[in-house]
């Protein structure tokens, strides 16, 4: 288990004019760990994912980044093309809508390709048998490399949005609603695939999700939020078992139960 | 003899919010300890609050006051107030739970489902389910259920996933909360003598049972949880 947190996330606030996006939100995230963040829509969830990931700016707060070379990086005061590199790299985001995340008009394995590139990969044969390689990975037929995304179902398309983020292996990946708009039974594997490629390379998540049985299965740690404020947060089973806050007791009293 | 679990006043209620803010109290000065090789049976009628209790222990529900002082790799954890990472930490090689239900994961095979800890802790994969094949033959689960995930299985096929997933790892505490409930009678005399194994090897158990039986043959001491009454506290 390592010593040193991968995140150091200090009081931020993001406030749209007068309106609350999120405020004074502080938590340290450690390799190998998966954060939950639940709440309603306009809870501020996905606010707080876009500060993290440098998508937007916070009005105030810190935000620090253990960066590979083993010292830490204010993400606030990193360069635009650093910021860019680390997002290419050592990160991943995971969109709800895969056509977000994805080029829907180049070939699946160009989409995987284009992130090993990135990292200055240049030799074709590598780049495409690694591209095959992590589309077996993610479940789908290496068959289907030079098809486009637009050709591909819904839960394909986002297994192949996954693929895309984890071939540079990175150290972070933020997810939003990462299996918001599936049938449950695309959504089982998927969430399957995803319980196993974070345990098997270790990585450390951010999965902003509504739903609380998401939330059980992928992560360790929970906080919920309500009106931009962290108003509860806990080891996930704690959370769900003994919640302490009266929203948290509504959301976990809401669930169906089947 | 060494004594890897001490649990020293512990209370806890339940705040409804959803029901006005009506206070449940449920235990209050909660004290015993076990030692290795010893299991400790909580007894007492329904509603007194024994799975509560194991929950604290595991770290399902929060601690209002007191202490649960596990041992853990050479140090001593308060798991009342740990963070939720100590927490998994202390889950993965220390502490074990095997609850009344399993909580199945969609797609995944009984076989991975029990093989999950030892893979965890880094055993690897055919290794960590060739152990996992062990403890079923072992638990009599057909063979031809082990490819298959268990959310189909009946009651007592799902407890006995349950029991050898729990029982996979030696753990230096294990907390078992009516492992035999939906078991018949041959089943629930392996599942004693897995208790008994466990025993010999060290390990410090807190277990619920109401089958008087199977308690009998596994407690060396029972606890009446109903002393741990916050009401009588109060009074």
């Amino acid at each position: 288990m390592s010593a040193v947190p991968l995140l150091k996330v200090k009081d931020v606030s993001k406030f749209y004019g007068s309106r609350i996006g999120c405020r004074n939100v502080s938590f340290e995230l450690y390799p190998g760990e998966v954060l939950a963040v639940v709440g309603e829509s306009g809870s501020g969830k996905t606010t707080l994912l876009s500060c993290l990931s440098t998508r937007l700016m916070p009005s105030s707060g810190m935000i620090e980044y253990h960066m590979r070379d083993g010292l830490y990086r204010d993400l606030a005061h990193m360069g635009e093309a650093e910021r860019r590199f680390l997002m290419r790299t050592d990160w991943g985001f995971v969109h709800q809508n895969p056509a977000e995340g994805l080029r829907m008009t180049v070939s699946a394995g160009a989409n995987v390709g284009e992130r090993l590139m990135a990292v200055g990969d240049r030799h074709y044969g590598n780049i495409r048998a690694t591209a095959g390689d992590w589309l077996r990975r993610v479940e789908i037929e290496e068959d289907r490399i030079d098809d486009q995304p637009r050709a591909f179902s819904g839960g394909m398309r986002q297994r192949l949005q996954i693929a895309r983020n984890l071939v540079t292996a990175p150290r972070l990946v933020f997810m939003d609603e990462p299996t918001g708009g599936l049938d449950v039974s695309v959504q089982a594997r998927l969430l399957d695939l995803v319980r196993g490629l974070v345990h098997d390379l270790g990585l450390a998540a951010i999965i902003v999700t509504h739903d609380l049985a998401v939330a059980r299965l992928l992560s360790h740690r929970m906080m919920v939020m309500k009106d931009g404020a962290v108003i509860e947060q806990g080891l996930t089973d704690r959370v769900l078992d003994d919640p302490r806050e009266p929203y948290t007791q509504l959301l976990v009293s809401s669930i169906l139960q089947v | 003899m060494a004594t890897p679990l001490v649990v020293s006043e512990v209370a806890k209620s339940f705040t409804m919010h959803l029901r006005d803010g009506v206070r449940l109290p449920v235990v209050a000065n909660v004290s015993f300890s076990v030692k290795s090789g010893e299991c400790v049976v909580l007894g007492g009628p329904s509603g007194v609050g024994k799975s509560s209790i194991l929950k604290m222990l595991y770290g399902n529900y929060g601690v209002d006051e007191g202490q649960i002082l596990m041992e853990h790799d050479g140090r001593l954890v308060n798991l009342a107030d740990a963070e939720p990472r100590t927490v998994l930490e202390v889950r993965r090689t220390t502490l074990g739970y095997v609850s009344q239900f399993l909580r199945v994961v969609p797609r995944v095979s009984a076989l991975d489902i029990v093989a999950e800890p030892l893979h965890a802790r880094g055993v690897a994969s055919e290794e960590a389910r060739e152990r996992a094949a062990e403890l079923l033959a072992k638990l009599n689960l057909p063979k031809e259920l082990w490819a298959l995930p268990p959310a189909t299985f009946s009651g007592g096929e799902q407890q006995r996933v349950n029991i050898a997933r729990g029982f996979i790892i030696d753990h230096r505490i294990l907390l078992l909360d009516e492992p035999t409930a939906s078991l018949d009678a041959k089943n629930r005399a392996v599942v004693v003598g897995m208790i008994a194994e466990k025993k010999a090897q060290g390990t410090a158990l807190v277990g619920i049972f109401h089958d008087a039986e199977v308690r009998d043959a596994v407690a060396d001491r029972i606890i009446d949880v109903s002393e741990f009454s916050p009401r009588k506290h109060a009074a």
